[in-house]
């Protein structure tokens, strides 16, 4: 039965990779929502030309929030069955499960 | 307009309302049925939306109208938090299910030793940073209050009639929170009324300002893309906010997400299924977008309908008043109210917990001269300990309310409150992810941070000469430059905020490491902190500390059923007795009993408090190196097991690799031995055809000539040596090859041994062979079987005389030295072996297919064998004429030699 154990080690390598997703996503965010705004022209400083209007800024926000939102639904979807899988490994320490 | 009445009115109806909620949900839980919604995921989220208070359904507009977007910092900080609950969320949860903790103070003193300096500690600093936030809620509903009572009112001063609105408001939570905050004692166990009732009101604030917020964009403002051109056009329509503001709101705000006392109730504490918190990693995320979506829309056109100088804190409720919504500016008031109310109910659940664990039962205990053995029923001594702490906090709240004279931007009495309880990250996230972090570290960390929050941020916000005298505004503290409260260090040009934040958590961080590093633990903390630490290879073991004896076991029955109440302690004690195999009889006091019971007493007291009170009665913790090292070292012994499977499964790989190999030699084996048996078979059979076809001949034939009889004679005889050499050859190769041999070891020469060679082999054939030697340099001693070695080289010579072509075979045989071997080469001047054939000389009955050979093909397998044996080599070397054998022999002392030789 090769076929069935190479199906499941594709699902358990996908399973792993998508908790990559799950650990590296805070630091996205973090990076978009804290350090791109400050990259932007600043109306205390700044020529009047360069400043960002409001409702740039708001979208801008909005768009990553609800990316975010997604984001996290969609890998919610993906390993909320396979948890209890994840944490009877024999050594389910989160170094060994990488 | 709705008047005073009508607002009270529904006011009263709303809080009926919740107390029906509370007590259906509670009755629902007690007769074990609606777990699907008490305990849903769905139910979760929305009580973690405490987060959203007055403030933010208030004072978000407010901070909007004032500085534009930065007020979404706020939610930016938990909602990053929350996408990044695989980093911290979810070992926070882990450990406060693992060791039934009951709240952020019973964490980190449980963390660093049990410590009950460090749960006074940060107990104190979450009442003050906490109460203005309470005393902010109480204001919000008092102003809300105004603006119905005076109509004139868009200023937002209440009058001398709603003064009084913050008491009973007050008084109105104190009940509900004595009513379905103390129903049991036990922490950990949920609060379903409490949790419930929040549930409710967050989906009442959140519809109530999503609904103000679309009247505003579709009914004031006439659509999204009007609304868009009206952002960009009023005062606040660019992007202002400040770099360091920016990151040190976000900061900050995710900072007191974790830390905030009553975040953590309902984050930890409350929670029912760490699956849950998965789901709130996106649901909350959602709830905080939908909350802060209209915030703008609202503030913007509050600032364009309103009159200048109206309260942009109230812009929720003012700006339907203003366009005649009266329903709306109801729902909208109902909002707020409810913000309020559920953020105090849960915060002074949250701290009444603390204030009662580790305030008022330690100076119980302490002052209770007889100590936990006597009779009584401590739970009604706790019960009415976190009574009147809850008591005391809303006094608190309300008198600091009265005090400060409901003053202060909500946004700024928000954030110096969030300044307070972020002090607490440092000590949570060192002792959650840190082995190193030690009690002495923590409580450095915890009370610089705490000094510079109260100096540089709450002490500055009642403003010059309120609590700090103008001086030291000016000239810093005792008049030193370098500690003016909003530029420490001498360092001016910061934002005060960013300011305070920068200094106070940098500092505590700083110090909490360098104590840490240079302070040593406790047997019990670095016990604990392996535990928290490595809270996911731990969370089933348990560690021993305890070492009772069979006469505590009656004190322990007592004191649990005063902690637990009776029915519980001993469906406990049956319970712990049972899996110790023990019926009827009370559970011996094993450590693994005492520390389930210290568990089960701290989801009561604490983790301070129950490590205390079996203390009292066990009589100190026996905490053995060995135990410290057999819970340390578990991940070790981890590691080493799987290395050590590793080992196995290499060795095990190794070893099948290894039958492979001695399979595949076994199945060569067994074909040489089938075509050596077929073979032997055939070269048997050859002469034994001849010998038997000529005695049938000599038999049967009548009249043969008697020249006729001797030839056929002679043939059979010939055939039977023929037979009996090959019979010979195989008994010789068959002792060689099974090492049977014994070999007749002795010092020789060998010139003597290539002379008897030479001698014999052209003694035994008729074929003249010119022999070319030089004997000088055959003098070479050795210490080997001269006879078989001479065996050898006969069998060379022999064949050198049998199988050379040339027209006058020459045999040069040469002797030379190289290091410590000597080489015999035999090198004829015929044609050579074919180059396909080199491989085969050696191999037995590998007969060339020319010539006249009587030979079986054993003769150079022989001689391999022989030399094998004698410890050297023969090669067959091809020459540009001819072809040369040479012989490789160690020409050793004895003793080596003897050693060089193989196994017999």
């Amino acid at each position: 039965m090769p076929k069935t154990r190479l199906f499941l080690e594709r699902r358990s390598y996908r399973r792993r990779r998508m908790m990559d997703v799950v650990r590296i996503l805070p630091l996205l965010c973090t990076v978009l929502w804290l350090v791109v705004p400050t990259m932007w022209p600043n109306s205390t400083e700044g020529v009047s030309e360069t400043q960002t209007p409001l409702s740039t800024a708001i979208w801008y926000l909005i768009t990553i929030w609800g990316l975010a939102i997604i984001a996290t639904f969609a890998l919610w979807r993906r390993i909320r069955n396979h948890d209890e899988e994840d944490e009877s490994s024999p050594f389910g320490t989160p170094r060994s499960r990488w | 307009m709705v008047t005073l009445n009508q607002l009270i009115g529904v006011c009263l109806v709303y809080v009926a309302g919740l107390f029906l909620v509370a007590f259906l949900a509670e009755r629902t839980a007690l007769r074990g049925r609606g777990g699907w919604l008490l305990r849903s995921p769905l139910v979760y989220t929305l009580s973690l939306s405490i987060y959203c208070t007055a403030w933010t359904f208030y004072g978000a507009v407010g901070y909007a109208a004032r500085s534009g977007l930065e007020f979404v910092t706020i939610y930016l900080g938990p909602s990053l938090v929350m996408i990044g609950w695989w980093w911290v969320l979810r070992r926070l949860v882990r450990i406060g299910r693992a060791h039934r903790v009951t709240s952020v103070a019973d964490l980190i003193s449980a963390r660093f030793g049990k410590s009950n300096l460090l749960a006074v500690m940060v107990t104190a600093m979450a009442v003050v940073g906490v109460t203005p936030y309470i005393a902010l809620q109480l204001q919000s509903v008092t102003l809300s209050v105004a603006i119905f009572a005076t109509p004139d009112l868009a200023s937002g001063r209440g009058g001398q009639s709603t003064d009084n609105a913050a008491f009973w408001v007050a008084a109105g939570l104190a009940i509900f929170t004595l009513v379905f905050g103390t129903r049991n004692l036990n922490a950990n166990e949920r609060h379903h009324g409490v949790v419930i009732a929040v549930a409710v009101e967050a989906v009442v604030k959140l519809v109530a300002l999503l609904a103000v917020g679309v009247f505003v964009v579709w009914g004031v403002a006439g659509g999204v893309s009007e609304t868009v051109a009206r952002i960009d056009a009023s005062p606040i329509g660019t992007w202002q906010t400040s770099d360091g503001r920016w990151s040190a709101l976000i900061v900050l705000s995710a900072a007191a997400f974790v830390c905030l006392p009553r975040m953590f109730q309902v984050m930890v504490v409350e929670n029912d299924d760490e699956r849950h918190l998965q789901i709130a990693s996106w649901a909350f995320p959602l709830y905080l977008l939908a909350i802060s979506l209209f915030v703008v829309p609202i503030a913007v056109i509050g600032l364009e309908v309103m009159p200048i100088g109206a309260n942009p804190d109230l812009y929720v409720l003012t700006v339907p008043l203003s366009q005649g919504q009266n329903g709306l500016a109801m729902l909208a008031f109902l909002g707020g109210f409810s913000s309020a109310t559920s953020m105090v109910i849960v915060a002074t659940l949250a701290l009444s917990t603390m204030m009662s664990n580790h305030i008022v039962m330690p100076l119980w205990l302490k002052l209770s001269p007889l100590g936990v053995q006597q009779s009584g029923d401590v739970r009604s001594v706790v019960i009415r300990a976190r009574r009147l702490s809850i008591i005391l906090i809303i006094s608190l709240g309300y008198l600091y309310y009265r005090g400060s004279g409901g003053s202060g931007a909500l946004a700024a009495i928000g954030l110096i409150s969030f300044g307070g309880v972020a002090q607490f990250l440092p000590a949570l996230l060192g002792g959650i992810f840190w082995r190193g972090a030690t009690r002495t570290g923590a409580i450095a960390g915890l009370s610089i941070g705490f000094i510079v929050w109260m100096y540089t941020m709450l002490l500055p916000s009642f403003g010059p000469d309120g609590a700090l005298p103008a001086s030291v505004f000016e000239q810093g503290l005792f008049g030193w430059g370098l500690l003016r409260p909003e530029a420490l260090f001498g360092i001016t040009g910061l934002d005060a905020t960013v300011h305070a934040v920068w200094w106070s958590l940098s500092l505590n961080t700083l110090l909490f490491f360098l104590v840490s590093i240079f302070s040593f633990p406790t047997p019990l903390e670095r016990l604990q902190g392996a535990q928290f630490v490595n809270v996911f290879d731990h969370s089933s073991s348990s560690a021993r500390g305890w070492s009772a004896s069979e006469g505590g076991a009656e004190d322990l029955m007592i004191m649990s059923q005063r902690i637990l109440g009776a029915p519980e302690a001993q469906a406990f004690f049956a319970r712990q007795a049972l899996q110790q195999g023990r019926v009827g009889a009370p559970p011996a006091p094993t450590p693994e009993f005492v520390q389930a019971l210290e568990r089960e007493l701290a989801a009561s007291v604490g983790a301070a408090t129950a490590n205390a009170m079996i203390g009292q009665i066990i009589g100190g913790q026996a905490i053995s190196v060995e135990d410290l090292l057999a819970v340390a070292d578990e991940s070790a012994q981890i590691l080493e097991y799987s290395s050590r499977l590793e080992v196995k499964s290499r060795q095990l790989t190794e070893t099948a690799h290894e039958l492979s190999r001695a399979n595949k030699k076994l199945t060569q084996l067994s074909l040489q031995k089938d075509s050596f048996l077929s073979q032997i078979s055939h070269e048997l059979r050859t002469p034994m055809t001849s010998i038997r076809s000529f005695s049938e001949i000599l038999r049967d034939m009548e009249g043969l000539s008697g020249s006729e009889k001797t030839r056929y004679a002679s043939i059979i005889h010939s055939e039977t040596i023929r037979l009996t050499r090959l019979l010979d050859d195989l008994l010789d190769l068959s002792v060689l090859e099974n090492g049977q041999v014994s070999l007749n070891q002795q010092p020789v020469n060998l010139h003597t041994i290539i002379e008897q060679a030479v001698t014999t082999a052209k003694a035994s054939s008729a074929r003249q062979l010119e022999i070319h030697r030089r004997k000088r340099s055959e003098d070479v001693d050795l210490f080997t079987d001269g006879d078989r070695l001479a065996q050898v080289f006969i069998n060379l010579v022999t064949n050198a005389i049998k199988y050379c072509d040339a027209s006058v075979p020459v045999l040069n045989i040469a002797v030379r030295r190289q290091d410590n071997e000597v080489i015999v080469a035999f090198t004829d001047n015929g044609s050579g072996i074919p180059a396909e054939a080199e491989s085969l000389v050696f191999e037995k009955f590998a007969r060339l297919g020319r010539g006249d050979g009587d030979g079986a093909g054993l003769g150079l397998a022989i001689c391999r064998e022989i030399v094998t044996r004698l410890g050297g080599d023969i090669t067959y070397v091809p020459q540009d004429i001819g072809g040369s054998f040479e012989v490789r022999m160690n020409c050793t002392t004895p003793e080596k030699q003897s050693q060089r030789l193989l196994p017999v």
